[in-house]
Parts: structure tokens; sequence; C-alpha cells
């Protein structure tokens, strides 16, 4: 994914008018911010019972514990923070992951990030009796860390490194081997499976902000490295020869998005579940509009991941209430026939 | 591929001869020239035989059928445990067995009919001016992603216990294979993988380019939509007696290319494809403190061997 051709009509204009360039995409980042308002106001506003704004406003500013709008926020707010970060996370690892890989297709779930936490997890609740949630995180970060480690190594063996394809193809054996693994703990204890079943969907339903605190860390050091790889992510973008040519550190800048996207996905991965699509399909149609320098992309990555999934956790609210869908299978059946929509627009270049 | 042969016909013979009891080779041969053998008829002719060509065409079918896919789409990830159309069959069975109460041949067949709806839906979705292979994975991908949220939904929503049966079927078995499914994938593969090796010489010449096998009279689309075909009826009749055994379609083929550089890639992908699958049988049956069915082992042993050979070649990628 060197340049995909979705991103090239913006490019050839910006060489023209640099200035109003960057007023179009200054704009749109205010309107997205906009959107997340808007996104996060009815996240407090739709659950098992409709809150009225005025009783939501009041909620969060009158100090009166015992009005039904300050229940009302106290017990949604957590849970819309968390989709807003879980969200700008997931989206934030996949746009550095499919610069970093040069590959369309990365996105956590593929590098054997999703199989590396579920089988810890797995783990966790067969031998250690783990139960919380605030438990699962360490399990589901060591787990999504030695996976892709193993990924990226395995990958980068031989003279030219770790290829796209390599990547790829090491990514999705790994995942067979762990995915096999997690069914043959499953299916010889079923208690563990059914306490794992909930967790494999994917949810920010029972947050709080304890665990929310856990996390924040991880995904502040996550979002740090990635806006420093920006750069180098472009230069990568030319592919490794001329990327070395023009004297930049090729492994380094990979090694440090990696990292990047290691931590962002695994702490998401830890507290929400795995929850697919989010990772590949923001990226991708954010590029339509950004363009494909990272200065952009990753900014816009961030904030439309978290509209994506606070938007998902509202309509799996609204759809099937008093009860909710979790949002991890809510994007999926948003995002996937948006993905088809825009792969058929595109003229998707060979992988 | 002289090893791979020797290799299948042991897994065979091992496969027939040892279980419970052991039976020396040729009482096993005594029963299949129909004689009467006490004790191994019953155990070897009813039990193992089936059971064994069971696993070998299942793994020749998935074998061919990821190869097949993988190759016309010139991408590894291409196989149709990626692409959606496992999923397919994955998610109508496990929607039956959970939400319906279904059992048996039934089971069978809504899994068949799913694989086929989604192949097609698919397919119908990359068609813009033809099909590309890299708009048909993506496509395949993120209808695969959905039908994975389907799946693990209906886990939610039911009982434990049919949960974990549901479970089982997901990750594909032979426990209950007899002579009926026996019987039915040898009529299939009797009937697909001649077609599939057909199909699978115009692939050299479909790789020329669209133009220029156009010009050498193999339509490129039609040849594409005729390998497409043959390939998820591969896979849809392996799935339908065997339930998704893991892996098998995207572990054969990138292993053959790793094993025998040479020049077509199909037969030994369908011989790696029943060894992986004889192997695994017999190592989740014999081999293990707990009974584990084939499709978790296909997995766990054909995963870890695909990443040493992607970690000892220096070469670039090999062909796939």
């Amino acid at each position: 994914m060197t340049r995909t051709p979705v991103g090239e009509t913006p490019v050839a204009s910006t060489v023209k008018r640099p200035a109003s360039r960057r007023a179009r995409l200054t704009l749109g980042l205010a309107i997205g911010i906009v959107g997340l308002a808007v996104a996060s106001a009815l996240s407090l506003v739709f659950g098992s019972r409709i809150v009225s704004m005025d009783e939501i406003l009041s909620g969060l500013f009158n100090r009166d514990p015992e009005s039904f709008g300050a229940i009302a926020v106290a017990s949604r707010m957590p849970r819309t923070v968390l989709a807003i970060l879980v969200g700008g996370a997931l989206g934030l690892a996949g746009a550095v992951m499919q610069g970093a890989t040069r590959n369309p297709l990365a996105d956590p779930g593929i590098l054997g990030i999703n199989l590396g936490s579920a089988l810890a997890v797995v783990v966790g609740i067969a031998v250690f009796d783990i139960d919380s949630a605030r438990q699962y995180i360490w399990f589901a970060l060591a787990g999504a860390a030695l996976a892709s480690l193993l990924v990226y190594a395995i990958a980068s063996r031989g003279r030219e490194g770790a290829t796209p394809l390599k990547l790829a193809l090491a990514g999705a054996a790994t995942s067979a081997a762990l995915s096999s693994l997690v069914s043959a703990v499953l299916l010889t204890r079923t208690d563990v499976f059914d306490v794992f079943r909930f967790w494999q969907v994917g949810g920010v339903g029972g947050a709080d902000f304890g665990q929310i605190a856990e996390i924040a860390p991880f995904l502040l050091a996550g979002l740090v490295l990635a806006l420093f790889s920006a750069r180098g992510l472009d230069v990568l973008a030319l592919g490794d020869d001329l990327a070395r040519g023009l004297g930049a550190h090729v492994g380094r800048s990979r090694a440090i998005a990696g990292l990047s996207a290691v931590l962002l996905a695994g702490a998401a991965t830890a507290i929400a579940g795995p929850i697919g699509f989010v990772g590949l399909v923001v990226p991708h149609a954010v590029r339509f509009f950004t363009g494909p320098h990272h200065r952009w992309l990753i900014p816009y990555s961030v904030l439309f991941g978290a509209i994506l999934l606070v938007v998902a956790d509202v309509v799996g609210r609204v759809i099937a209430r008093p009860t909710d869908i979790q949002v991890g299978i809510m994007t999926a059946i948003i995002g996937a026939p948006f993905f088809i929509f825009l792969i058929r627009r595109a003229k998707v270049r060979e992988l | 591929m002289a090893v791979l042969v020797v290799l299948v016909l042991g897994l065979v013979l091992l496969s027939l001869t040892v279980g419970e009891r052991i039976y020396s080779p040729v009482d096993v041969l005594r029963v299949i020239l129909g004689q009467d053998v006490p004790g191994a008829s019953f155990t070897v002719g009813r039990l193992r035989l089936p059971r064994t060509i069971t696993s070998v065409f299942v793994g020749v079918s998935l074998g061919l059928a990821g190869t097949l896919f993988q190759t016309m789409l010139r991408n590894p990830l291409a196989s149709p445990d990626i692409i959606g159309i496992s999923f397919g069959s994955s998610a109508a069975a496990v929607t039956a067995i959970a939400l319906f109460g279904a059992g048996g041949p039934v089971v069978s067949f809504i899994a068949l009919a799913g694989g086929l709806l989604v192949a097609l839906v698919v397919y119908a979705l990359s068609y813009r001016r033809g099909v590309l292979g890299s708009r048909l994975v993506l496509i395949g991908i993120a209808v695969g992603t959905m039908l994975v949220a389907v799946i693990n939904f209906v886990l939610t929503r039911t009982s434990v216990y049919k949960a974990a049966e549901a479970l089982r079927w997901l990750t594909g078995s032979l426990n209950s294979s007899f002579w009926d499914d026996a019987a039915s994938m040898t009529l299939a593969a009797i009937i697909l993988v001649p077609l599939a090796l057909l199909v699978g010489r115009r692939l050299e010449i479909l790789e020329l380019g669209d133009d220029s096998s156009t010009a050498l009279g193999v339509p490129a689309d039609r040849t594409r939509l005729i390998i497409i075909v043959v390939a998820v009826a591969l896979v849809s009749t392996a799935t339908a007696s065997a339930g998704p055994v893991a892996f098998v379609a995207f572990l054969a083929g990138p292993i053959a290319a790793r094993l025998t550089p040479g020049r077509s890639l199909l037969v030994p992908a369908a011989l790696v494809g029943a060894a992986l699958v004889l192997g695994a049988d017999f190592i989740g049956s014999h081999l293990l403190p707990y009974t584990l069915p084939v499709g978790v082992v296909t997995g766990a042993v054909g995963a870890p061997y695909l990443l040493w050979l992607l970690a000892r070649s220096n070469r670039k990628g090999g062909r796939l």
C-alpha cells in the first residue's frame, strides 16, 4: 500500500494549493470534534431509559447526586469515555499498522494481537481463576505483546526483512495456531467457555473509571509513539529500498510504529474484548479525505474511530432495548457494509 | 512429491491399524478384501475405515480448494477459510444448532447451503466490470468478519450447553464419520478432484494476465468463475461432512510450496491436506491426554510448521 489510488486525487490537488488543503483538513477535524460531542451526548441520553438533555445537563452540572439525571450520567459516563478511548485507540492502531507493514489488511486481528490476548485471557480464566476486567488487562496485554513479537520475529528473518507478505502470512499462521489452543482449552472446560464467550463479543458495558485509569497510561504511550513515528511512516510508504536510500532507518521506524500499535490495540482489547473492524475500516475511510500523509491520517483515525465506536454502542443500546447488543457485534454489522461500499468504489490495487 | 505420497499412505495405514486395539496390517487388508476377521471386521470395517476415507478426502478437498483460490488470486490469504466461505457454513450451522436445535444431516445440509450462498454473495459484491482478486479478498474478509460477529452473538444468546455443542461443530470433528459420510465424500471427490485438476491447469495461463489468456482461448472472467464454483463445491462438501476443519485450506498450499518448489502446486497441496487431516486426527484421538477434535489439532500442528518453514526459508516469499 505505497499510495492507495484512493488517496491520489486529494494529493494531486494539494500540489497546486497547499493552503486551501490545510484549511479544508482543519475544518474537517473541527467538524469531527463536533460530531464526537454530539455522539457522546446521544450516548448519555439513550439507554434502557431515555433521559432528556435537560436532565443530563442538570445531572452534569448540579451536584445533586439523587437526581435522575445524575444517576444516568454516573452510569453512562464511564461507558461513553471508554468507547471514545477504545475507538480512538483501535482506529489509530489500524492506521499505524497499515503504514508500518504497508499492508491494507493490517489490523489488530491479522497480526495476531486479538488471538494473543484471547489465549492469555483463556489461560488466565482456566488456570489462575481470574474473573474481573482489571485482571484481564494484564493477561491480555502480555498475550498481545508476545504474539506480535513472535509474528514480527518470524517475519523479519531472512535477507529482506519483514516484507508485507511475510508479515501477513506469519500473522495469519500464528493466529491459526493460537485459536486452536484457545479451542482446545474451551472444549475441555465448559465453565471457562461460559466466561469467555461474553468477553470475546467485545463490550464497553461494564466500564468504570478505575479500569479506565489503568489502561490510560498504555494508550497515552501508544499515542505519543504514534505521533513520533508519523514522519517515518510517510517515508516507509515509498518502499523499503527507496526509504533506505533517503537515509531512513527502516527497521527502527517499523519497530516504533509496531510498539505503538501493540500498546494501543492490546490495551483496548484487554478492557473491551476483541473488537473487529474499527482498525481496518477507519483508516481506509479517512484516507479518502486526508490522503496518505500520516500527519493528518493519525488525528483523523483517532477521531473517527472514537465516533464509530460511540455511535455503534448507542445503536446497539437503542435497537435491542432494554438489553444491549455488544459493541463488537455492532461495529462488524455497521462497519462491514460500509467497508464493502468503499472497496467497490475504489480502484483497489493488488495487495 | 514421492515423500508426500509415502507419508499419506503411512498415515492411512497408521490410522487403520492403531486404536484401542492394534490390528496387524494383514488383518486390515483382509477386512478391506471382505473377509470376516473377528473383532477387526467391526472396529476396522465399520469405524476406522470410513473415518480414514473421510479424512483423506476432506484433506484433499480442502487442500485443493485453498490452493485454487490462493493461486488464482495470487494471495496466500485468499483461502476459503479467510475470505468468508467457511464462516458462511459455520454461521448457518451454528444458528441451526444453537437457536433451532438442529442436529445430524440437517446441519450438514444447512452448512453446505450457507457456504454456497456466502460465496455467491461475495462474488456478486466483488463483480464490477470483472472480478479483481484483491477486491474479492477484501470483500470476503469484510463479509467473514460480519459472519463471525453473528456467530459470536448467537453463542451468547443461548444456554452454555447448546453453545458448547455449537463450538464442537465449529472446530471440525471426525467423531461422527461413518459410512454415509465416507460414501458422500468419495462420490464428491470422484467428481470434483479431476475437475479441480483440470481447471487448475488453466491457472498457469490465467497468470499471464487477462488479455493474454483471453487471446490464448482462456476467457479470464469465465475461467475464474468456474474455478470459484469448483473450489466452493470442494470446501462445502468437506465442511458438510466434518465441520470447518480449521486452516487446512489455508496451510496446505504454502506448506506444499515450500516442500516441493516445482511447477504445479495442486497435487502436492492435496497430499499435504490429506496428511494434515490424517495426522491431526491421529494426534487428537490417540496421543493427547484429552480426546480433541481434528480441527483443534490441524491449526495447532500445521500453523507452527508453516511458521517454522517461513522462519527457515531465506528466499523471498516463494510461489505463494
